[in-house]
């Protein structure tokens, strides 16, 4: 069959986690600090960087480095220092959504790796080749898109593409400081909470939303955990190059259990990609997954609506 | 240099819905009007223009030094590909000026289409910063909008860092969310707020728990507002000249579904804002009637957004919005007889004998006027103006010319304006 064996990412909120995830078969971490980091799930400062990359290296396994932040020109500054600092560090690739940081790692740092991901507007394959003219060496796709959107990208990408395959998402993010906010407008409730705090529609009350603030303003995620142990075989039989699992808001535990458990599943699958799904990895992932937390698959098999079909 | 930069008039630039907007947007004073075609725009319920309508459109502006710019900023999906190339070619045909788009898909298409047809770069792109502006001027883009979120300091910073066209909102409603980074829609109703399907759903209501190890505990009481992410609507019209001597080269009027009242008051207010200041900068004071003019069409409370400092729960909306809009749009003048002292007025809202009247128009100050005749088309009198587009005759005491507009306070709350105005 030749299939590709693809990538298995997940993100990391510490080198205790980074250690852990490799052991579970993870081939490359994600990490970020929160300065130009969007919603990295924990502080990686260089020193952190340089061990990750070195546990990774050693395994022959990859550490990429979140720069996705939309900047302001207060979080430009040092920009270029950090990113060389990467480089140096032997990052192997950069995370990035602003064109400033690809302009700017083009210029100061071009052994780096360049991942583009815009989030939601990565949506479609004429974007990507965009980007790829212009030195971007991997595309990490949009979530809200089909399993045929997804195909049909991956056929005319020039650059390997990156998929959620399980986890939450973010769904909003704004500027403002909005559960501040709305602190300050109750007069009520202290403003930093420990816990974390949800978001419940008013009409639909069993849909929940996660929501936390930091240094970038206000980010809202999606009700449902990305889930597609199910549907793996028809990504890599696609050709989809790289699976990505977010950590973010959930246990190193979890993380690594999850991670395992798509590890086990994609193995089987290139072994012999006739064999159905083992049901006991759907179980034990099911077992594992938080009652707050619903599984789903997303848009793979859902269509949107918008103007042109009104 | 500095010196130069300051005296340079921006461009106002104002939505237009339709060709009927678009008429009174220009004639109320918008240097240029952005539209919408019949697709990849994000205004599915504006009117929206066919080809035709374009090239009236464009006929109309370009007759009156103004220009015309078409919004095709969806993020594209792959099925959107399909027509894109004749729709650019098209729009070039019809000499439009530029069109506004956000995907760097379609920033290629169209170039391919037509090279020669100008872009400029939405603001769902979300640009924050002159790295970014000058990644799109290395590109060969004469212009950007720049996100929401950037405050007056960064737009002077990215005006001296750069030297392509800055394009700024000044007025009109916010998203919550970084332009484009927002797709609650998509989530909560399976429609794509990047291509024209946003349902709105910040601005419905929420209500906010902490977990507490799988516990869920409320953080609001019974009777609390709930958690909206609503946004008060920008209104510049206090800051133009800051936002001139920042080097802005356009001011941009958000507003494609906004009424014809709305976009003839609010482009009206900001033309004179604009005249005044570049005719004498020294000597300008700002004038408190331009302001009281924008509440009169106002929908929301208004904030001045992220130019001075990152909004507070003072810009948001929580529980129901006040109503704003203190005015009514009555009539619409059609023609104007001076022997008689009579216009001939279109009717747009419910008016009567004894009420009193407001005619605003685009080249004369506005004035009072109370209603004392009303007669229908054959000389009848009539005691009201009741039914749509009906067309009657009403004695005015100034001549009055066709495109000016006659409104009327709404009787049922009288605002207190100045709560509004601080």
């Amino acid at each position: 069959m030749g299939l590709q064996t693809p990538e298995l990412i997940v993100s990391s909120g510490s080198l205790a986690e980074v250690e852990k995830l490799f052991a579970a078969g993870a081939d490359a971490v994600t990490v970020g600090d929160e300065r130009h980091a969007l919603r990295a799930p924990g502080h990686f400062d260089l020193a952190m960087i340089h061990s990750a990359v070195q546990l990774a290296h050693d395994q022959g396994k990859k550490v990429y480095v979140l720069v996705n932040a939309l900047l302001h020109h207060d979080h430009l500054e040092g920009l270029e220092e950090y990113l060389q600092q990467l480089a140096e560090h032997e990052v192997d690739a950069i995370v990035f959504g602003d064109p400033a940081v690809f302009m700017t790692a083009k210029r100061v740092a071009p052994q780096l790796g360049l991942h583009w991901s815009t989030e939601t507007t990565s949506t479609n394959y004429r974007t990507i080749q965009f980007w790829a003219k212009r030195g971007a060496t991997r595309a990490n796709l949009a979530r809200e898109l089909s399993m045929r959107e997804v195909i049909e990208i991956k056929r005319y990408s020039p650059v390997p593409i990156q998929v959620q395959v399980h986890g939450m998402t973010c769904i909003f993010h704004s500027k403002r400081k909005l559960v501040s906010n709305y602190f300050r407008f109750q007069k009520r409730y202290r403003e930093e909470r420990e816990q974390p705090l949800f978001l419940k529609e008013h009409v639909r009350k069993e849909q929940r939303y996660p929501v936390f603030e930091d240094l970038h303003g206000t980010h809202v995620m999606s009700n449902e955990d990305l889930c597609m142990i199910e549907h793996l075989g028809q990504l890599i039989t696609s050709g989809v190059d790289c699976f990505y699992i977010e950590g973010n808001r959930k246990s190193i535990a979890y993380n690594c259990q999850i991670a395992s458990i798509y590890r086990q599943a994609i193995d089987a699958f290139l072994q012999d990609p006739q064999a159905p799904l083992d049901p006991s990895l759907l179980s034990e992932l099911q077992k594992i997954q938080p009652k707050s937390y619903p599984l789903g698959t997303g848009f793979y098999f859902k269509e949107q609506v918008y103007w042109k079909r009104r | 240099m500095a010196e130069r930069t300051k005296l340079k008039k921006p461009e106002l630039l104002a939505p237009a819905g339709n060709l009927e907007k678009l008429k009174f947007a220009v004639l109320y004073g918008a240097d240029a009007v952005y539209i919408g075609g019949q697709k990849y725009g994000l205004r599915s319920k504006a009117g929206n223009f066919s080809y035709e309508d374009m090239k009236e459109g464009v006929a109309f502006a370009h007759q009156h030094g103004a220009k015309v710019f078409v919004a095709a900023n969806i993020i594209a999906h792959n099925e959107d590909f399909d027509g894109m190339t004749d729709y650019f070619q098209t729009l070039y045909q019809i000499g439009i000026d530029a069109v506004i788009i956000a995907d760097p898909a379609v920033v290629d298409i169209c170039r391919e289409a037509a090279p020669n047809l100008e872009i400029h770069i939405s603001t769902q792109s979300s640009i924050t910063n002159w790295q970014t502006v000058q990644f799109w001027a290395d590109e060969g883009i004469p212009r950007v909008v720049l996100a929401r979120e950037v405050s007056l300091d960064e737009v002077q910073k990215i005006k001296q860092h750069t030297d392509i066209e800055i394009e700024t909102f000044i007025h009109g409603a916010m998203c919550m969310s970084y332009s484009g980074r927002c797709v609650l829609s998509n989530y909560m109703t399976s429609r794509d707020a990047n291509r024209g399907g946003c349902a709105q759903s910040c601005r419905w209501k929420y209500d906010l728990f902490e977990d507490l190890d799988g516990e869920e505990n409320a953080l609001f009481e019974e009777g609390d507002q709930s958690f909206t992410m609503s946004s008060k609507d920008l209104c510049m019209i206090e800051h133009i000249p800051e936002l001139i001597n920042a080097g802005v080269d356009s001011l941009k009027i958000e507003g494609r579904m906004k009424s014809i009242h709305y976009i003839a008051t609010v482009v009206n207010s900001y033309r004179r804002v604009i005249d005044a200041y570049c005719e004498d900068p020294e000597g300008f004071q700002f004038k408190p009637e331009w302001k009281e003019e924008i509440l009169k069409a106002a929908n929301r409370p208004l904030t001045t957004g992220f130019y001075f400092n990152n909004p507070s729960e003072k810009d948001q909306i929580f529980g129901l919005p006040p109503k704003m809009a203190a005015y009514d749009f009555a009539g619409l003048v059609l023609d104007y007889d001076p022997e008689t002292q009579t216009a001939l007025i279109e009717q747009r809202n419910h008016f009567k004998i004894g009420q009193e009247v407001e005619f605003i128009g685009p080249k004369r100050e506005k004035f009072l006027q109370q209603i004392d005749e009303i007669r229908d088309e054959k000389g009848n009198p009539l005691d009201a103006a009741r039914h749509p587009m009906q067309k009657v005759k009403v004695k005015v005491d100034l001549p009055v010319q066709p495109y000016d507009l006659m409104r009327i306070e709404k009787e049922q709350e009288i605002i207190k304006k100045k709560h509004f105005l601080t």
